[in-house]
């Protein structure tokens, strides 16, 4: 019995059920990114005693400061748990095209930081009385999540090799998600603050333009990345 | 028929060398122990055979096919086992050998898991989280994870490391008993007394370079040590 390879979809599927298995069981990756974004929300609320027209201008600030550096602790954690126990070498080892690897890490981290912004925005509605459930907000949240997931994945599979993977991470990826994080403070502040669509149409299109590059690149130079 | 066929392999990482032109050929059917010093190159030599690295120079062929170039090819029939488990703990013993299974692309995947979990042992703890297992029962499911798609080559790296006397006895059983099933195995160890009991041929590998080979039935009973502590003289000269 000789077995032919699966495709790239049933190898990127099968890493996504992966992850979400194990971390339905353990919870360890969504309750530290939970806990974690909770807190810095919770800080700047009590950090900054502002006025509710002030609130209303830091507000994508402030949850973008929130999701970034609660996405860096999941995507550490997430390539931490590949390595730590020798899995990365398992799923190197598998004959599958390595972009599948790559993909299926990618869509579970994206998972992960939707279902903490999904959490996020209505505890951030009651503490600072503002709405946030706009269809908007809501496509700039999965578009600027995707784009810094993208390169999140292929840099966190780098920074893991190395013994300070944990600082090693948000050093290498927040300067290149710089324009992703521009563009979706200034879209989502120009949804908030209830501006039509041709004012904001420039930060979106940023945003597509660079979710099809970073992720068009990343799935291209993961193999080597994770060359030894 | 040669399952591994290595020829003027030399692996350097910057300008650091770790194997100099090492030659090797393993017949299928045979279970070699790749014996060493601690720097030989073994682990070295066993991830380039994975294609988990690539040469720096030489041929190297699994079951037939080029490495680095058909590195696909190689992986599917090739079953590695590390000294880490390379399995995940908050997973099921069932769980873990289907996700892998899955990446293999098995066709009849239930039937063949009970038959590795059988081979293996743990067929009452499927259900069971691995991180529930001790050390011992998780290198016995690598075992397991490493045969599930019946590879034609079987790599093992050192798989004794951190096990207590029971479970290295329960995982030379297992061990034992996936040998005679024909598989072609290559084990890097430090433990002779456990490679003179499972392989059927030897050789020593010290500063990347094979020194010498033997067949088990070539050697005089409990003669492995003495082989070995010679192959290592003919290096240095004999002199110390």
């Amino acid at each position: 019995m000789k077995n032919s390879s699966p495709s790239l979809w049933k190898a990127t599927l099968a890493i996504v059920w992966k992850d979400l298995t194990a971390e339905l069981r353990s919870r360890e990756l969504l309750t530290s990114m939970l806990v974690f974004a909770l807190l810095v929300i919770l800080i700047f609320n009590f950090a900054l005693e502002l006025d509710a027209r002030a609130r209303a201008n830091i507000t994508a600030g402030v949850l973008w400061v929130t999701f970034t550096f609660a996405g860096t602790l999941g995507l550490n954690r997430s390539m931490a748990v590949e390595k730590d126990r020798g899995c990365l070498d398992g799923l190197l080892l598998a004959p599958v095209d390595r972009a599948a690897i790559y993909l299926g890490k990618a869509l579970s981290n994206w998972v992960f930081l939707l279902i903490v912004a999904g959490i996020v925005l209505p505890v951030y509605s009651l503490l600072y009385n503002t709405n946030l459930f706009q269809p908007g907000l809501i496509l700039v949240i999965l578009l600027a999540s995707e784009g810094y997931i993208a390169v999140g994945t292929l840099l966190a599979s780098m920074a893991v090799q190395a013994r300070t993977r944990d600082i090693l991470l948000p050093i290498l990826l927040f300067p290149v998600v710089i324009p992703v994080l521009v563009a979706a403070v200034k879209a989502s502040s120009g949804f908030l603050e209830g501006l039509g669509w041709v004012d904001v149409s420039t930060w979106v299109n940023l945003l597509i333009v660079y979710d099809v590059i970073f992720t068009a690149v990343s799935f291209m130079v993961f193999d080597f990345v994770v060359e030894e | 028929m040669s399952m591994i066929e290595v020829r003027g392999l030399v692996k350097r990482f910057g300008v650091k060398p770790v194997l100099l032109g090492l030659n090797l050929q393993v017949e299928k059917g045979e279970f070699v122990a790749l014996l060493g010093p601690n720097g030989a190159g073994k682990t070295t030599f066993l991830r380039i055979l994975a294609s988990l690295s690539r040469p720096t120079l030489g041929e190297v062929r699994v079951a037939g096919f080029h490495l680095p170039h058909q590195a696909a090819a190689v992986r599917q029939r090739l079953g590695v086992v590390e000294h880490l488990p390379l399995l995940y703990g908050d997973l099921s013993a069932e769980e873990n050998l289907r996700f892998y299974g899955r990446l293999y692309g098995l066709r009849s995947l239930e039937g063949r898991m009970g038959e590795v979990l059988d081979l293996i042992g743990l067929s009452h703890r499927r259900k069971d989280l691995v991180r529930t297992f001790s050390r011992g029962m998780q290198q016995r499911l690598a075992i397991g994870r490493a045969i599930l798609h019946n590879p034609d080559v079987l790599l093992l790296d050192e798989p004794h490391t951190g096990l207590d006397q029971d479970a290295c006895q329960m995982l030379d059983a297992t061990l034992a008993r996936v040998a005679g099933e024909g598989w072609t195995i290559v084990m890097t160890s430090h433990d002779l007394a456990r490679a003179a009991d499972l392989a059927t041929r030897f050789d020593v590998l010290s500063r990347g370079r094979i020194l010498s080979s033997a067949r088990k039935q070539d050697l005089p009973q409990d003669g492995l040590l003495a082989f070995y502590r010679m192959a290592l003289e003919s290096q240095t000269g004999g002199g110390r």
